[in-house]
């Protein structure tokens, strides 16, 4: 699926970094119906982990009252150059992941 | 015998009165402020809630419901003995309490996370922080929403 990663390419050392994503998925309820009256399953997203370098530094419980498409944005200290990996995990056995790279001077 | 204009009125505004009081008793299921209390105390535990040291940043009135911008930071240090372990959202008349948890640890340098939430209606939403000594601390927001999420029929 589509995700959009914002990551600054370049930070000095010991800078504090804003990390944004964004990844494309319906976020259904579970509490909406059809028109005749059926209750439209809930298929959301549950959980977001972020990991710089193989250490977790983030890590998101989701809810349905979180919007469509969710987008997260926090931070991190800016240690080691290399390499941020993304994964979200949902419903119905949903999982995607992406990366971005840094380099840390 | 012609019915009179006041009668008819009186007749109409009667049928209309009670028409709208089943329309807003079958209003679907919603988290009570008593579901609210509950989610909080399964995170917090026994333990006090204080207020203060969290911000909550979020639109007092809301067009939609669907996509509410929402910012939590919380004034600490962010060192290895004081530190910020996690953020919690709540709602109070979504039909689910939660919103989402978030855990933070020292390398995070900012206790600081944004989302988008949906709001199903005009209520109050609740951010606690835990600290790393395990104190937790809270701040509320009233938001007002004049288009709901959540409830819609969907097409």
């Amino acid at each position: 699926m589509a995700a959009l990663i914002n990551v600054p390419a370049k930070a000095r050392r010991g800078d504090v970094i804003e990390i944004r994503a964004l990844t494309s998925h319906i976020m259904e309820t579970g509490f909406r119906h059809t028109v005749d009256g059926k209750l439209v399953p809930r298929d959301i997203i549950t959980s977001f982990t972020c990991r710089y370098n193989g250490a977790e530094i983030f890590r998101a419980d989701l809810f349905p009252a979180i919007a469509a498409n969710p987008y997260l944005s926090f931070f991190t200290v800016a240690k080691d150059s290399g390499k941020l990996e993304f994964e979200w995990v949902g419903d119905n056995g949903y999982s995607s992941t992406a990366s971005a790279s840094i380099t840390v001077e | 015998m012609p019915t009179t204009r006041r009668q008819f009125l009186s007749l109409a505004g009667g049928v209309t009165a009670a028409g709208t009081i089943p329309v807003v008793t079958l209003r679907p299921l919603q988290a009570t402020p008593a579901m609210l209390n509950h989610a909080i105390r399964n995170i917090v535990g026994e333990a006090p809630i204080r207020t203060g040291r969290v911000k909550l940043d979020i639109p007092p009135l809301v067009e939609n419901g669907n996509v509410v911008p929402m910012t939590v930071s919380v004034t600490s240090p962010m060192t290895a003995d004081d530190h910020v372990k996690s953020i919690h959202v709540f709602n109070e008349k979504n039909p689910q309490p939660n919103i989402g948890n978030f855990y933070l640890g020292p390398s995070s340098g900012r206790a600081q996370v944004s989302t988008r939430i949906r709001l199903a209606d005009t209520q109050k939403v609740v951010a606690v922080a835990r600290l790393s000594d395990d104190t937790f601390w809270q701040v509320a927001a009233d938001v007002v929403v004049t288009l709901a999420a959540c409830t819609e029929e969907m097409n």
